[in-house]
């Protein structure tokens, strides 16, 4: 009885949800602060669409044919820049260590870093798509659905490359490793994600391919927080 | 039951039993992939439609087989590793990455040369064919990975998660030529439902398959001895066999 009064003395009030609460605002605050961090896969983004014109054909017709799929992979590129930051600053100053030690169950607490990483990552770059869409003479009608596909996309694309991260944390040059795992997983959601804008183009909507990139985010929101606490343990422990 | 599987994961205990089985999986290599070759490749009938080339079948289906059944293996392993801690399910996940590999390319490079004269082009960027692709990377991935740690333990496991998390793209490559209508015919060669070509070009693919699988089972026996005693070089067992064998 004495013990697990004392269990619950150290227990936070409201437990789980105050816990993942105060991970996200601590998250969000600190990526705040660290505003280039945030900044540096939209600018990414936007020098690898300027390449493109300069390197295949400044033809607006090309550009547009091509445009969904350019859009999509220089997306999906930034996501991966800024991958090796989501778990780096909390591995070195010893704060993974500590969540890892938390009464809360990690994969929660994961969960909560991944939202902060889509939030400031993922978003950014949807909502960012549209203004590059029109440097690329996107068609009309589909520039919503470009913004959507990403947004809902990109949050698969943090859930399963944070697997990535949290494996290759502990290694001084995780980076080019952190591509080869992560990019092979990162297929499909491409496939899907590029073929809702072409769908929207040729005017049947897309909501089959957006359908599709929901049921892969549901999908990977069950089962990528476990992976990811299962590799953060590994690369901590090991 | 648990005696047995208890004792499956003690290494010494393996490698015994692994030595006895050893021989009769490559006898059966051997045999399987003699026959099967020499049967399919000289006596089979020849395609109406494709003539001579269709006969790269025999190392083609066999290969793919392989190359998406040793990641589920992998992956079993893998799962063995992480649940039970059975340290001979882990060197037996480390020893099939290089062989699934090998197996996966050889498949995309038969798929290749196949692919020449009857579809008029080395690749085709089809489902079946970029699958077989990612498969490839995922096998590199998980060699890399393993290799990335400086602690043995930590690489075993770290590839035993990517392992779990790559084998969610084995259905994916089973069921593209289902799902996506595309270059690649469906499966030709199936186990359990009747086969959609003569019985005598049937039975030497059957014999190629069954061989290869005969030829990755004695393999991976072979190379789990061999990582056995490299892990285990300073228990006594490995330090008496040394002895004896001077």
């Amino acid at each position: 009885m004495q013990a697990t009064e004392s269990m619950r003395a150290i227990e936070p009030k409201g437990g789980l949800g105050v816990a993942i609460a105060a991970t996200v605002r601590r998250d969000l605050i600190l990526m705040l602060r660290r505003r280039s961090e945030v900044l540096n896969p939209l600018v990414f983004f936007a020098l690898v669409i300027t390449l493109f014109p300069l390197g295949i054909s400044p033809d607006p017709e090309l550009l547009a044919s091509i445009a969904p799929g350019l859009l999509w992979v220089a997306a999906l590129l930034a996501t991966l820049l800024s991958l090796d930051s989501l778990f780096r600053a909390d591995f070195d100053d010893g704060c993974l260590e500590q969540l890892l030690l938390a009464p809360q169950p990690l994969p929660a607490m994961v969960l909560a870093k991944v939202a902060v990483h889509w939030l400031l990552t993922g978003l950014p770059l949807a909502l960012m798509a549209p203004v590059l869409g029109l440097m690329l003479a996107l068609p009309a009608g589909s520039y919503l659905m470009l913004a959507l596909s990403l947004a809902l996309g990109s949050a698969s694309l943090s859930l399963i490359g944070a697997i990535g991260a949290a494996l290759t944390v502990g290694l001084s040059r995780g980076g080019v490793l952190l591509s080869l795992l992560v990019l092979p997983l990162y297929i499909p959601v491409l496939i899907f994600g590029a073929g809702a804008v072409q769908a929207a183009i040729l005017g049947d909507g897309g909501a089959a391919h957006l359908a599709i990139l929901g049921a892969l985010l549901a999908t990977a929101l069950m089962l990528a927080p476990w992976a990811i606490a299962a590799a953060l343990r590994i690369s901590i422990n090991g | 039951m648990w005696a047995f599987i208890h004792k499956l994961g003690s290494p010494k205990w393996f490698y015994d039993i692994s030595e006895r089985l050893q021989p009769w999986f490559w006898a059966a290599a051997a045999m399987l992939i003699l026959v099967g070759s020499v049967w399919g490749l000289a006596f089979a009938p020849a395609d109406y439609q494709q003539g001579n080339s269709f006969r790269i079948i025999y190392v083609h289906v066999p290969a793919a087989f392989l190359a998406q059944s040793i990641f589920v293996g992998m992956a079993l392993a893998a799962v063995v590793f992480m649940v039970w801690k059975i340290k001979v399910a882990d060197m037996a996940a480390a020893v099939m990455a290089p062989l699934g590999a090998a197996m996966t390319f050889i498949a995309l490079f038969s798929g290749a040369v196949w692919g020449l004269p009857t579809w008029g082009t080395w690749w085709m960027w089809d489902a079946r064919l970029t699958s077989m692709l990612i498969l490839l990377f995922l096998y590199f991935g998980v060699i890399a990975l393993r290799g990335a740690f400086a602690s043995r333990d930590s690489g075993s496991r770290a590839a035993s998660v990517l392992a779990m998390v790559g084998v969610v793209n084995i259905p994916i490559i089973k069921y593209s030529v289902d799902w996506w209508y595309t270059l690649h015919q469906p499966a030709s060669f199936t186990i359990t439902s009747r086969p959609s070509m003569p019985a005598e070009m049937w039975w030497p693919l059957l014999l190629m398959v069954l061989g290869f699988y005969s030829f990755f089972i004695a393999l991976t026996l072979m190379r789990t001895r061999s990582e056995i005693l490299r892990r285990e070089s300073n228990k006594r067992w490995v330090r008496d066999l040394a002895r004896e064998e001077g």
